[in-house]
């Protein structure tokens, strides 16, 4: 017997479709730009969008996960701030081994997202309520371990205080590092980052039984549960992957900003991931997605940001601009998906 | 007796939803001051007619008449203006709110918008005396048991001079002395001049009700029966289409040793009555009972979903005490809900995913799926349960419910259960599939497996159970041998005409 897919559900088939709008919308930016502004293409322009797509896509990743459940986690940014915050705290203030500080800073985060899922799942909070109190509390425990003064993890010129500094340098390569490739052009190491958590995420998603089990319960809890799967650990999971790559985000910025600021780093990152997660083809419903689609729709949303900047339309406008592609965004799938259903229920 | 032209009648009448042809031109008169039953199996179409004559759904073809005459009824208010009224299965009425009130919510007597109190209360005790309720119209509406608020869910159809009453399955709730009672109304009503369409599927009730009887058989008719011809074969072997004795195969097996043993469990839903029963191998075991006697529940604690609050469980001899459906799927037991759509099935899932979803973990390569085994699971639920699909890829609700209904029942077999437990197994499913699952239960129960089912059809549970529970409001009431199963017996102990068991 041959173990092929040969009819791919019509979830997968809308699901292409959808990945397919959402890269042909990332294609159309980047054109138009390039050519209303040159100087778009360039080397260092390049680089920085790679490298802010590739942050905000591990964030993206997280957030993905949970929503497939039907859940939500607004505390995002919070733990991307607090993460930074902590490490270079960490760092700086108690010298501490790097190593042990990162180990620290994403155990933290793991911890963060299990506090969320088994209030979810055992107190039966909302998860809206949960995250919520969450983007409150972290954020405001950043302030208050730093007396809300910004600091850094890398030492600038003059900073003192440093016990390792060598090592700390190399990690600063490892997080925000760039590889050159070719002559001019020097690959940001967050995109490989991005490219192996990516791929590892949608295997999780495709190949493995807990990825089949959040699809389910995403779609239908009780009837999940009444075949057998363990509801609660799935999405306790899916918490913890969420907090724990939105504290890998943070780690990755902390070293890409050098200079953390516990009031704003982080900010409403968790917005701009649950929009790449919808536009990339999660619904809030649960149930569906794709790692794919989300990681494009976070390159957008970072593109546009660029574009905008780079076309020279007042950056006043920059969160109508994103509002309204989201939204169009969204329009286009749902047309796409009931298109897709009357033609499914023509033909039976 | 009815005069030349009926007060109502329907010809030729379809209609389809997404992917079911509901009504395939059916045909339905009534005359006045008749009591007509309508009979049918589940998904026969008998809702959908019903919907369509009191205007809750338009047909999409077919012509409607009243006194000979053709009327499009658009909505429920065209079939109200016109004198028909829809019963409904569950009561439409403010509990808060006193009888009165509720009588006429929304058509109060009124000068420039200030209630006339005392017409409302004497035009309210007219029509309460009219279906037999000696009630003072203050009576606070939610305060009446809920055979007493049926009737004044009649008494506001009559005072909207309702000439055609629409009853659907109005017992099925209602304790024996309520039926009586509510039987009393009707056939004074139809003294009156009054008609009506009754549903119901206890064919007893019916026997003793009706008048004349039409039967639906998958959405056509199937035949109608006059006063001297309704009588229990021939209204089975009409609406299944074939005798009895060949739809419900069943050969007795000498039931193996005890696979399911309860022993004074209790439920959450009724958190100060034991349950006790057993289920044997090979054995197909019923529980009967009214709507809310405690079956579902039952099950479901059995299944873990809701957890006992005591007593003690045994399967296969060995104790047991599942927290968690995962738990009574790991011991052996599977269950085939109720509610197929939102515990059954994942329905935005394809049939193959759906059928593997229990086996994955089983199966899994190290947390890996396994997709040549999962493929195969599919292939023979489907081969096994004859599951019309055109590819397993198909998403589980574009299929109709007797194949969903296959795909529950697939998705269990691979999991080779000790015990297998089916709640309302035919639930709004055609005739064809429902002597599919029959015959399955029949196989499965010949290779040993044991069965448990709960059913509120009454031939279901004469024709397939080798024994059967019945219970009524959360007890189990009594137990009967195939040998002593009938309806009386069945209805006697289910509406608790008796205390405990004989």
């Amino acid at each position: 017997m041959q173990p092929v897919v040969k009819n791919l559900p019509l979830r997968f088939t809308t699901m292409k479709k959808n990945i397919i709008g959402i890269f042909a919308l990332l294609v159309v930016i980047f054109v138009i730009t390039a050519i209303i502004n040159p100087k778009f293409l360039n080397a260092y322009n390049m680089q920085n969008l790679i490298k802010w797509s590739s942050l905000y896509g591990v964030m993206s990743i997280g957030v993905a996960l949970v929503i497939i459940t039907g859940g939500i986690d607004l505390s995002l940014g919070s733990v991307v701030g607090l993460v930074a915050v902590v490490l270079a705290f960490l760092l700086k203030i108690q010298g501490l081994d790097p190593w042990l500080c990162i180990g620290l800073t994403l155990g933290m985060s793991i911890l963060i997202g299990l506090v969320h899922g088994l209030l979810i799942t055992k107190a039966k909070i909302q998860p809206f309520v949960v995250t919520l109190c969450g983007l409150l509390i972290y954020r405001s425990l950043g302030r208050w371990i730093t007396d809300n003064q910004s600091l850094g993890p890398v030492p600038l010129e003059g900073d003192a205080g440093y016990k390792n500094l060598e090592e700390i340098q190399g990690l600063d390569f490892i997080f925000s590092g760039k590889i050159a490739v070719g002559e001019s052009f020097n690959l940001p190491t967050p995109f490989l980052f991005l490219l192996v958590l990516g791929v590892a995420a949608a295997i999780f998603l495709r190949k493995t039984i807990w990825g089949r089990y959040l699809y389910a319960l995403g779609n239908n809890e009780d009837g999940a549960k009444y075949s057998g799967i363990n509801t609660d650990k799935m999405k306790i999971i899916a918490y913890v992957l969420c907090s724990l790559l939105a504290g890998f985000a943070g780690l990755l910025f902390a070293f890409e900003l050098d200079s953390v600021q516990p009031a704003q780093t982080g900010e409403f990152y968790e917005l701009y991931a649950i929009a790449a997660a919808v536009l990339g083809g999660c619904s809030l419903r649960g149930g569906e997605g794709s790692i794919l689609g989300v990681i494009i729709a976070a390159a957008v949303i970072r593109l546009i940001y660029n574009s905008i900047n780079m076309i020279g339309i007042s950056t006043h406008l920059e969160f109508g601009i994103l509002g309204m592609v989201i939204l169009l965004g969204v329009i286009g799938d749902e047309f796409l998906k009931k298109k897709m259903n009357q033609r499914q229920l023509a033909k039976t | 007796m009815p005069e030349n032209s009926p007060l109502l009648a329907v010809r030729g009448l379809t209609k389809s939803f997404p992917g079911v042809l509901a009504l395939r031109g059916v045909s339905l008169h009534l005359h006045k001051g008749e009591v007509l039953s309508l009979i049918g199996e589940n998904g026969a179409g008998k809702s959908t007619l019903m919907k369509i004559l009191a205007g809750v759904q338009p047909p999409d073809n077919g012509d409607y008449l009243i006194d000979g005459e053709p009327v499009s009824i658009q909505n429920v208010r065209d079939a109200m203006e016109r004198g028909i009224a829809l019963i409904h299965q569950e009561l439409n009425l403010a509990a808060n709110l006193d009888l009165a009130a509720n009588i006429f919510l929304g058509r109060e007597p009124n000068k420039k918008g200030i209630i006339q109190e005392k017409k409302l209360r004497e035009d309210a005790s007219k029509y309460l005396k009219r279906v037999g309720l000696d009630l003072p119209s203050e009576t606070i509406t939610g305060t009446l048991p809920i055979g007493k608020q049926q009737l004044v869910e009649i008494a506001k159809a009559l005072s909207c001079d309702a000439r055609v009453l629409i009853m659907d399955e109005p017992t099925s709730s209602l304790s024996q002395k309520e039926t009586e009672t509510l039987f009393e109304v009707v056939k004074d009503l139809r003294n009156q001049g009054i008609s009506v369409i009754y549903i119901s599927h206890r064919l007893g009730e019916v026997i003793e009700l009706s008048d004349r009887v039409t039967v639906f058989r998958d959405g056509e008719n199937a035949g109608d029966l006059g006063k001297g011809e309704i009588n229990h074969e021939n209204m089975v072997r009409l609406m299944v289409g074939r005798d009895l004795s060949e739809f419900y195969d069943r050969q007795i097996h000498q039931p193996g040793k005890t696979v399911l043993k309860a022993h004074e469990i209790i439920s959450p839903s009724y958190c100060d009555i034991p349950v006790s029963l057993e289920v044997r191998a090979g054995e197909i075991v019923g529980i009967a009972g009214l709507v809310g006697a405690g079956r579902t529940e039952l099950l479901q604690t059995i299944f873990g979903v809701t957890p006992a609050l005591g007593g003690e469980l045994e399967l296969d001899g060995q104790s047991f005490r599942p927290s968690c459906p995962a738990d009574a799927i790991t011991a052996g037991i599977a269950l085939a809900p109720e509610d197929r759509k939102q515990h059954g099935l994942v329905l935005p899932m394809t049939v193959r995913e759906n059928a593997s979803l229990p086996s994955l973990e089983r199966d899994q390569a190290k947390g890996f799926l396994n997709q040549e085994a999962e493929l195969k699971i599919a292939d023979r639920a489907v081969e096994q349960m004859s599951i019309k699909t055109p590819t397993i890829e198909q998403i589980a609700r574009f299929l109709s419910g007797g194949n969903q209904q296959k795909i529950v029942l697939g998705k269990w077999l691979a999991m080779k259960p000790k015990l297998l437990m089916l709640d309302e197994p035919t639930r709004g499913i055609d005739v064809g599939a429902k002597r599919e699952i029959y015959k399955l239960m029949e196989k499965l129960a010949g290779e040993g497996m044991a069965i448990l089912f709960v059913s509120s059809e009454m031939e279901e549970v004469l024709g397939m159970a080798d024994r059967a529970y019945i219970m009524h409001e959360g007890r189990v009431s009594g137990e009967l041998s195939r040998e002593e199963l009938s309806e009386e017996s069945i209805m006697h102990l289910a509406t608790g005409s008796e205390k405990s068991a004989a």
